[in-house]
């Protein structure tokens, strides 16, 4: 469950929502997607109500389990996700470097791959929103940071991206940081302020550094 | 709703299905092994087996179709295939319209088939028009793709939603009128019956079986096997819910 959150990421920007597991990324992911159930407060994406019409047509999201048909093809998948979203699949396939896999059937990918296509479905259609849980877990390095370079590029198109992620050291390569630990929001702030603030580059270490300077007066309070 | 995302949804459930030709085969020769058991079993009754045959062509869909939606939307529930489609612009009617479009063609697909096999190499007489079997079959299926979504609804796991099966499809076999005509059922079990969609396709296809015209009646009956079908379509699309834990 999450608690009191107040926070905003604004477009052409990556935010990076950061956290370990339980912390409530996904949960938080999902509300802003429109599906959690018993959101109480006020949240509003593009302006708008969430999962309301207008925002479906400009969202791409993606679980962190890959949502995709493993008994179709990995282009036979894009084109339906780009379809229902009145889009195009593009060179999203070029861009999760899929393009020897594309005509193979999802169930016989690697889990790397397959989260690569539940990626591209949620690039497919180019949506002025994304959000995307743990896109680079259990990926290789160099894939990794081809996939952040991807992101700065759809950011730098004027796209409004959250992705969440527990690689702390991925922070470097967001805008803003939105740190999350058992439900509440502990800090937000641009990974610079965070190396000003807590005396290191080393990512990992100055979560540490900032838990425990606000950890003392972190209770929880429900709503 | 749209026509282009309804169309879509449903070229991509029968590409699913192509990538499975297994389940294709079975789907359709499963039902051409039972006429032709049940054509073997009535062998010195072939009255018996003119008044069966066609009944039983309306029965196949409503199981196999049935079967095929609840797994398929209970993928959808499990994998979390549902909830990205929920945060698209796909609309919930779009999505059920979709898959009642795709099993449609199957069940028309797998009636013209077993019917060709039924009324030709097993000699099954019927008097009415031979389209009207197909007809009724692809309605059935309708009715089927309804109960099948209505029921995965209710279902964790594949095991749990195979098990309303029985629940959902064998009272209806029972009650429909093909082992004891409707008529001569306790009264109980007759208004039970009435309530019952399956009893309506099967009073279509005894129908067809016996008279040579389309007679108001037997539209009748097709269109409330219509209705429940459209009923159990909009309660099921109740059950796809937006928002969940």
């Amino acid at each position: 469950m999450l608690y009191g959150l107040e926070g905003s990421f604004a477009a052409g920007h990556v935010t990076g929502l950061f956290g370990p597991s339980g912390s409530g990324k996904s949960t938080l992911i999902r509300a802003i997607a429109g599906v959690q159930a018993r959101v109480q407060g006020t949240l509003a994406v593009l302006g708008e109500e969430p999962g309301s019409a207008a925002v479906r047509r400009q969202l791409g999201y993606m679980t962190q389990s890959p949502a995709v048909y493993e008994d179709l093809t990995v282009t036979e998948n894009l084109r339906y996700f780009a379809s229902i979203r009145g889009g195009e699949v593009g060179d999203v396939i070029e861009q999760v470097d899929l393009s020897a896999q594309a005509g193979q059937l999802v169930r016989s990918l690697s889990g790397g791959q397959l989260a690569r296509v539940s990626l591209a479905a949620a690039l497919v259609a180019e949506p002025r929103l994304l959000l995307l849980d743990e896109p680079t877990v259990g990926l290789d390095p160099l894939l990794r940071r081809d996939l952040w370079r991807l992101f700065r590029q759809l950011a730098a198109g004027g796209v409004a991206l959250l992705v969440s992620s527990h690689v702390l050291d991925e922070a470097r390569h967001c805008d803003k940081l939105l740190l999350l630990r058992d439900g509440r929001i502990v800090a937000q702030l641009t990974p610079a302020e965070l190396i000003a603030q807590t005396g290191t580059d080393d990512m990992d270490e100055a979560f540490v550094r900032l838990i425990e300077a606000v950890g003392a007066d972190a209770e929880p309070e429900l709503r | 709703m749209t026509a282009t995302r309804t169309l879509v949804t449903a070229r991509r459930v029968l590409l699913q299905l192509r990538h499975d030709p297994r389940t294709i085969a079975l789907l359709v020769l499963v039902p051409c092994v039972l006429e032709t058991l049940l054509r073997l079993v009535f062998a010195h009754h072939l009255a018996s087996f003119d008044e069966a045959g066609a009944p039983l062509l309306a029965f196949f869909p409503l199981t196999t179709v049935f079967l095929v939606t609840s797994i398929s939307l209970l993928r959808e529930r499990t994998t979390g295939t549902l909830e990205r489609l929920l945060t698209t612009p796909l609309g919930r009617l779009e999505l059920l319209g979709g898959y009642a479009i795709a099993f449609g063609i199957l069940a028309a697909i797998q009636a013209g088939i077993v019917s060709a096999l039924t009324l030709g190499a097993l000699g099954l007489h019927v008097r009415g028009p031979v389209p009207l079997v197909v007809l009724l079959a692809v309605v059935v299926a309708l009715l089927g793709t309804g109960l099948g979504l209505f029921a995965s609804a209710f279902a964790r796991t594949e095991f749990q939603v195979v098990q309303f099966f029985p629940l959902i499809v064998l009272p209806q076999l029972l009650l429909c009128g093909l082992l004891v005509a409707r008529q001569r059922m306790p009264a109980a079990l007759h208004a039970i019956s009435d309530a019952l969609p399956l009893s309506y396709a099967v009073d279509g296809m005894h129908h067809v079986t016996r008279q040579t015209g389309a007679s108001g009646a037997l539209w009748g009956d097709i269109a409330i096997v219509i209705a429940f079908a459209m009923a159990a379509l909009f309660l099921g699309a109740g059950t796809l819910r937006r928002r969940t834990d």
